[in-house]
């Protein structure tokens, strides 16, 4: 695959935090127009992949480059245009406590554009809309349950229609009839919008079902990356049991310990 | 909680802190225009010893305040006290020149203060002017010493 | 003895290196004041939740402040025969030490550790990575408002605490022990200056809202997000404000009234 094919290039990047390293040369390329899903354990550090993307953090060495930009090295209000062009959806939904609905739809709209007040509420009803929300923008977000909150946050995320939609674990802690409705409504709305669409998650089934490309992160490093039936045949040991959650394998049950039987024994070493 | 009450209840807010202030500056520091350079008049006093009096202190005459002090300085030239008073302008052209000063004490642990008490001339201090006639204040270990010296004649 | 030196040196790092984020954090936010100029609506709400829902307590604890300071100085100040002399220590009380001080001390138990909860939550649940995300920066949009709020907050409540303070020691003093009203007004004010008492009781108020507000905000701002990481910084909100403001009075006092 060619430069030209992908939004998102990163090449060779790692990334430390308290001297922990979460990513040693990474690389990792999210083709246009496709919904691409980053799988992998807890503490890969997907989420912190996502804000490397966003420029929300930097890394201490490599490239992440969006549509042709370095996002490190770029001035801040380029940062600002770029991130207009990008939606990302929090794990908590993180919608504003303090503002409603509607204002919270609104507050993307209003912080990049100077539209007419009737215009963002049209444009803010449309977007409520297409997560069949229209009726709750009085509401207030402590009046929301988790699912509708997060489908609130769907359409702050896309209130101004990104070329890059990112999701932090979209499915994690809901209800199938949600977790339905959530996957329904990332494909149509990929599909409608014309977007990029980047999913963190660890959710296998979910995310098999609607990625068009696949990357498995363990390590601070790709272990795979391939289309959702390349991952399903691949027959390296780690992938094998992340796909199908086998307890122990290459990433251990136990916590290391020394020998089970001299410690039960009660010598304290 | 409607924007319109946050904004109407800030306001009120602002303005109680508001009138708060003016109460602290009007009655409890008794700061008005009157106490203005304008409505007093200086008068210089020498004293031998000022004992504890403070800027501020209070000048009366029979007991009613009539200004206050405003500074104290040695004067290098006599090695004396050298005590600014602001008084009344109600008073101006009221002082004779042979007026006295002498430096009280308000109750047993009180604070030192002066009194004036008006003399019989007919010429009167004008502003910038002096009091000549004054007594110092009292110390009590000189007093101590006085009495013990008495004593030891006896 | 190395690793000793080791955690002690890396606890000295850890204290400036938290020092400079905080500075870090006063002067961005400080630097935020045209945004806050812009949305000025986000300071009035702020000034509102600091100031506002704090007059209560305020008003209350300079009432009682004022009756026991009325009560005591009386049963001191009648041994001498100097009851008169009521009035001026009342309000030099007050207006010098009391009211800035212990206004600053439950604003920042009542207004300053709200504020760290609030930002810590808001921390916690992402919205101020989610607000930079959408392109506003969250120490202007959250951090500054809330910071100047408090810093234009707490010497209102000060100056509110000081007259109900005074008002409560004439209560007790003049209207139940009997003091004449006339030497009550009057000593007081032939003692208070406005330059020297009235201004610098208000220039420390200002000091102490500058330093406990930086501290909530920071304490929020810097917060490990979950919930015991909230609670601590909640309860470090108040520890380090109360300290900060009881230090920086006695430096202050020392500054103003020092020189005899």
């Amino acid at each position: 695959m060619s430069d030209s094919d992908s939004l998102v290039e990163i090449t060779d990047m790692t990334f430390r935090r308290d001297q922990r390293r979460i990513f040693s040369g990474l690389s990792l390329h999210i083709p246009k127009g496709k919904i691409t899903a980053i799988m992998g354990p807890s503490g890969t550090g997907k989420t912190t992949l996502l804000r490397l993307i966003g420029g929300q953090l930097r890394p201490d060495q490599g490239e992440v480059i969006v549509d042709g930009r370095s996002v490190p090295d770029i001035s801040r209000s380029e940062l600002f245009a770029l991130r207009k062009r990008m939606g990302m959806l929090f794990q908590s939904g993180a919608l504003f406590t303090e503002l409603s609905v509607f204002e919270n739809v609104a507050f993307p709209i209003r912080v990049h554009t100077d539209l007419p007040e009737d215009m963002i509420r049209d444009l803010v009803l449309i977007k409520l809309e297409s997560v069949g929300l229209r009726g709750a923008r009085d509401l207030m977000p402590s009046e929301l349950s988790g699912g509708m909150s997060r489908r609130v946050a769907l359409a702050r995320a896309i209130a101004l229609d990104p070329e890059l939609m990112m999701y932090d674990e979209p499915f994690v802690g809901q209800d199938p009839i949600t977790l339905g409705v959530l996957v329904t409504l990332i494909r149509q709305l990929h599909d409608a919008l014309n977007m990029t669409t980047v999913l963190v998650s660890h959710d296998i089934d979910e995310s098999m079902s609607i990625a068009d490309h696949i990357c498995v992160l363990s390590d601070g490093k790709v272990l795979i990356e391939g289309s959702p039936d390349d991952i399903r045949q691949s027959e390296l040991p780690e992938v094998r049991q992340f796909i199908r959650g086998l307890p122990d394998g290459p990433v251990p049950f136990r916590y290391p310990a020394n020998d089970f039987a001299s410690d039960m024994m009660g010598a304290e070493s | 909680m409607t924007t319109r009450w946050i904004e109407v209840s800030v306001g009120a807010f602002v303005v109680a802190a508001g009138l708060a202030f003016i109460v602290l500056a009007m009655k409890v520091s008794g700061l008005d225009y009157r106490s203005d350079d304008k409505s007093t008049y200086t008068v210089y006093a020498h004293f031998n010893n000022v004992g504890g009096l403070k800027p501020r202190a209070k000048v009366t005459m029979a007991g009613v305040t009539i200004g206050r002090v405003d500074s104290i300085q040695i004067d290098p030239q006599w090695y004396d006290a050298r005590v600014t008073l602001k008084i009344d302008n109600s008073m101006k052209n009221k002082l004779s020149e042979d007026t006295s000063a002498m430096i009280l004490t308000s109750g047993l642990l009180g604070e030192n203060y002066i009194g004036l008490i008006v003399g019989a001339e007919e010429e009167m201090i004008q502003d910038g002017g002096q009091i000549r006639d004054t007594q110092p204040a009292l110390v009590l270990e000189d007093l101590i010493g006085k009495f013990l010296s008495s004593m030891g004649k006896e | 003895m190395i690793s000793f030196l080791q955690t002690t040196g890396k606890r000295v790092l850890d204290i400036l290196a938290g020092l400079g984020r905080s500075a870090q954090l006063l002067i961005a936010a400080l630097l935020g004041v045209r945004y806050v100029l812009k949305n000025f609506h986000l300071l009035i709400k702020q000034i509102y939740v600091t100031g506002v829902l704090s007059i209560a307590i305020i008003s209350v604890s300079g009432l009682f402040i004022g009756m026991v300071l009325g009560l005591q100085g009386y049963s001191i100040l009648v041994d001498f025969g100097a009851e008169d002399a009521l009035g001026q220590m009342v309000a030099l009380t007050l207006l010098r030490e009391l009211s800035p001080v212990v206004a600053a001390l439950l604003f920042a138990g009542r207004a300053g550790s709200a504020l760290t909860a609030e930002i810590g939550l808001m921390k916690a649940t992402e919205q101020l990575a989610s607000m930079e995300m959408i392109g506003v920066d969250p120490v202007k949009r959250v951090i500054a408002p809330r910071l100047y709020a408090g810093i234009i907050a707490l010497p209102l409540l000060c100056i509110i605490f000081s007259v109900i303070g005074i008002w409560g020691g004439m209560l007790v003093g003049v209207e139940w022990l009997g003091v004449f009203d006339g030497s009550y007004w009057g000593n007081m004010q032939a003692s208070v200056t406005f330059g020297h008492d009235v201004l610098n009781g208000i220039i420390k108020s200002i000091v102490f809202a500058i330093v406990v507000t930086w501290i909530a905000v920071f304490q929020g701002y810097d917060l490990i997000p979950t919930s015991e990481g909230i609670s601590r910084a909640t309860t470090k909100t108040v520890v380090y404000g109360s300290l900060a403001v009881l230090g920086l009075d006695f430096v202050l006092t020392a500054l103003m009234f020092g020189d005899f």
